[in-house]
């Protein structure tokens, strides 16, 4: 998905890294195979970049300058909260809903384009002060969940499901808005999709909550118009 | 034999007594699973000394162990135990990741590609980069 933008734009002392929160590279094989990425695609099967960076879902991003600093902190990855938006029944996304998806997107690649084109001058680099107020910062409960979901990830590597399934519920327990920690903990049909009816109870229930939240940046569409 | 997790290991520790909430290693194996070292002034780790509670010491010391599951619970780090007691976390504790935050410096990492090469993110300073999640799932 991010080879083209890759292809454009790294000539221009610009990278991408995607990570795969999976269990194991294999799962992440196919995809990866498939998008013939020439820049670094790596695999987490623990989570260290959710837990480093304090991530509750996927996709999302991290803007990084020169000097590794964060200029954008964790958001949608040009993603929107489409899922909402489903016909409960057929679970069929309206047109309205997929055009602000692309709309969506689009605003999001322009603003990288912009910030490999301007650097700290472009309005989607926040300054030092932007970034600290829209980090997400963890507690201790969030930290306990990261070691309860670490620890179960471990004990089902060495075969030890038994051991692991009470750390996992620990770690949703600790940590429910996670949803990294309660998909690749839940089970997966035959595709390897996290889609069970748990799943789809679980969005049903987000309410007013969104399930990616509208990202912070100009000309970023809020809505989906009725 | 207990598994023992940190942040960054996995190790498989003998000598060691796992008691319910406690976990009692030497003071090697302590060093060396976690880079706090045993000295006259507390546990030390670079520039940091933290003084052992001298009212209740013998909840952390014990018979030249160190009870570690206890001070890691004093620091405010997160302790989970499994398999009755044969797998230990000491995990990261939320102050730290905050302030590694909070820094705006982007935490570094390192994982492998699907050939299993390893790579970090601070192979790439000196380019822009545009870290990006996603899963299988």
């Amino acid at each position: 998905m991010w080879q083209a933008l890759y292809e454009e734009l790294k000539d221009q002392n610009f990278t991408i890294i995607t990570v795969a929160m999976d269990s194991e590279a294999d799962a992440a094989r196919p995809y990866i195979e498939a998008a013939a990425p020439t820049y670094l695609s790596l695999i987490d099967r623990d989570h260290h970049v959710a837990e480093l960076y304090n991530m509750v879902n996927v996709p999302q991003a991290v803007w990084i300058d020169e000097q590794g600093q964060i200029v954008r902190p964790p958001e949608p990855a040009g993603a929107f909260d489409t899922i909402r938006a489903r016909d409960k029944s057929t679970r069929e996304v309206p047109k309205a809903a997929e055009e602000t998806r692309i709309k969506a997107r689009q605003v999001y690649l322009d603003a990288i384009r912009d910030w490999v084109r301007n650097g700290a001058s472009s309005p989607h680099a926040f300054d030092q002060f932007e970034a600290r107020a829209r980090l997400s910062l963890p507690d201790d409960n969030i930290a306990a969940a990261q070691a309860n979901f670490r620890l179960g990830q471990f004990l089902l590597r060495r075969g030890k499901a038994d051991a692991a399934a009470p750390l996992f519920l620990e770690a949703r327990r600790l940590h429910p808005k996670s949803w990294t920690i309660w998909r690749q903990t839940d089970e997966t049909n035959d595709l390897g999709l996290a889609v069970s009816a748990d799943f789809w109870g679980r969005i049903d229930a987000l309410g007013e909550t969104k399930f990616y939240d509208v990202i912070d940046m100009d000309g970023m569409p809020a809505e989906i118009p009725s | 034999m207990v598994w023992l997790v940190t942040d960054d290991k996995e190790l498989n520790v003998a000598g060691v007594i796992a008691d319910g909430t406690a976990l009692w290693l030497s003071p090697e194996v302590v060093e060396h699973a976690t880079g706090w070292k045993l000295k006259p002034e507390g546990l030390c780790r670079g520039e940091i000394c933290v003084p052992i509670p001298a009212l209740r010491a013998e909840t952390f010391l014990r018979d030249d162990k160190i009870n570690v599951a206890e001070f890691w619970r004093f620091m405010g780090w997160p302790v989970v135990s499994a398999d009755a007691g044969d797998a230990w976390m000491l995990g990261q504790g939320a102050s730290a990741r905050s302030a590694a935050l909070e820094s705006l410096e982007a935490p570094d990492f390192i994982l492998p590609d699907l050939d299993g090469v390893p790579h970090k993110l601070s192979g790439e300073r000196g380019k822009k980069v545009f870290l990006a999640t996603w899963a299988s799932w």
